[in-house]
């Protein structure tokens, strides 16, 4: 039983980093600010929340696993209004998007 | 392995400094700086400080950020450039440098338990430290009681400090409500921050009551304690918050708390101590070193928070 | 192994600063100084996990609620001035 909550753990851990890596590589390549703004705020999120779910596995039934489970909440709730924010203020600056023109 | 992620937080680190000093748009450097900050507290978590680590990601990327941005919104984002060739500092720098490296030669290793600053008065600390004042955290304890009264000094500069910034910027009431074109914009933001604001105060008397276990205390508490109140001014309006805190309520405040401070201090010099002696406060030594601790962190996280909400009004008052 | 994780973050917050140097406009930078704010915090839980020390949880949480008023402050102090003046097109974001 006990092995298999770690095997679990790791799975969602690595699952979780992989995401992170690839949403800094979204953010590194993507040519537009907009769809690097995507690329992060998706991966981040998801990323972060596989971690901390891995985490709260290995926590076990403690005040650890709590704390852990406030800060998810807190990643879930001010991750997607951070980039909210940044996406509306980036807007109304007038910060072009990259549009593709191929025809109607 | 371990010594490997020191490493790459140092390279990281040393790569933000470089850019930092290269680059000409303050706007940048400003983002730069948080970021150097975020990363020196991650280094600071990796060297096992974890109080220090706190207040540098409270303030640093925090409150300082958020301050310089002000700064440059109010004043100009490009850099002016030097009259003077750098070929002189350079040489300077470069020189003290050198001969810092070659002092450090001579230093013992890292983490060596056998040199001299682990041997006589902080293990003095570790040792009694816990039976002595009847808290955990070795470090509040040093910081509240060992080493109090540089610790009155402290709460002192940043009194100073908000006075300083009130003679200087002032203050200017904002007494415009929000138009209805703004508050449409900001909803997403209004209804997080009601559901948040309350979460971090209450995680600010959380850092300041566990700071005797844990990490935290006066300094960090007040900080996150004025995030907060900052959070609301950003989602509901300057004015909003000028109305909720007052500028009277934090001038009181912001003096209560250097009060507090000294009147524990003077406190225990009425009970038949010294000045800043705890352990005639209470019937008990250790109970009189705990009831000294508390108060004065008290002090320092009443202080702390008036200052950085005064400063904060100083500096985004003067936009419109 | 939590060490494989915390150097993956590692490189993650390395390329996020490659964003934070090179981005050509500020709202590139604030989403760069986010990111490593969000980085910075799951490696700190994750290195608190590893050295086996539960207070490192107080610290990521601090650092969630911190960086998160301290984005929105950088863009609320920022827009509000630009909204004073008309802002320059700052590029088709063509490369």
């Amino acid at each position: 039983m006990d092995s298999v909550i770690d095997v679990l753990s790791w799975i969602f851990l690595s699952g979780g980093a992989a995401f992170l890596l690839i949403g800094a590589i979204g953010a590194l390549r993507f040519p537009d600010f907009y769809t690097r703004l995507h690329a992060v705020s998706v991966c981040d999120t998801l990323g972060a929340g596989l971690v901390l779910v891995g985490l709260m596995l290995q926590g076990g039934l403690s005040l650890v696993t709590v704390k852990l489970l406030l800060m998810f909440y807190f990643l879930m709730f001010t991750g997607p209004t951070a980039v909210h924010a940044l996406a509306q203020a980036a807007w109304q600056a007038k910060q072009q998007a990259l549009v593709d023109d191929h025809g109607p | 392995m371990q010594y490997l992620i020191d490493i790459i937080l140092l390279a990281l680190l040393m790569t933000t400094g470089f850019a930092i000093v290269h680059m000409k748009s303050l706007l940048a450097v400003a983002m730069l700086t948080s970021i150097y900050s975020l990363l020196s507290a991650a280094l600071f978590v990796v060297l096992d400080a974890v109080d220090v680590a706190l207040t540098e990601a409270a303030i640093g990327a925090g409150i300082s950020t958020i301050l310089m941005l002000a700064t440059v919104a109010l004043t100009t984002d490009r850099e002016k450039e030097p009259r003077h060739t750098p070929l002189l500092p350079l040489l300077v720098v470069i020189a003290t440098g050198a001969a810092l490296i070659y002092g450090t030669v001579d230093m013992p290793h890292y983490g060596d338990p056998s040199s001299p600053v682990h041997q006589h008065v902080a293990s003095t600390y570790l040792q009694d430290a816990p039976a002595e004042t009847g808290v955990p955290n070795v470090v509040t304890s040093v910081l509240a009681s060992y080493r109090g009264y540089d610790t009155l000094g402290e709460v002192t500069v940043i009194f100073t400090a908000g006075i300083g910034v009130m003679a200087l910027l002032g203050y200017r009431i904002h007494r415009r409500k929000m138009v209805r074109e703004e508050m449409r914009h900001l909803i997403v933001l209004r209804v997080i921050a009601k559901l948040f604001f309350p979460l971090i105060l209450l995680f600010a008397l959380y850092v300041q009551f566990h700071g005797d276990y844990g990490p935290g205390g006066g300094f960090q508490a007040g900080v996150i304690f004025a995030t907060g109140f900052i959070l609301y001014a950003l989602a509901f309006g300057l004015g909003n918050a000028q109305r909720v805190i007052t500028h009277r309520l934090l001038q009181i405040m912001m003096a209560v708390g250097v009060l507090i401070f000294a009147g524990v201090g003077i406190e225990s010099m009425l009970l038949g101590g010294h000045f800043l002696e705890y352990r005639v406060l209470a019937g008990d030594p250790v109970a009189g070193q705990h009831l000294g601790i508390l108060l004065i962190e008290l002090g320092v996280g009443i202080t702390v928070a008036a200052v950085m909400l005064i400063i904060y009004y100083g500096f985004v008052s003067r936009r419109d | 192994m939590f060490i494989t994780v915390s150097l993956v973050i590692l490189v993650a917050i390395a390329l996020g600063l490659v964003r934070a140097f090179r981005g050509p406009t500020l709202y590139d930078r604030v989403m760069a100084a986010n990111m490593i704010g969000t980085l910075t915090v799951l490696m700190v839980a994750v290195l608190g996990f590893m050295t086996g020390r539960p207070e490192f949880l107080d610290i990521a949480l601090v650092y969630v609620l911190i960086s998160f008023v301290s984005t929105i402050a950088v863009l609320r102090v920022y827009t509000t001035r630009r909204a004073k003046k008309p802002p320059p097109v700052t590029g088709t974001g063509k490369r």
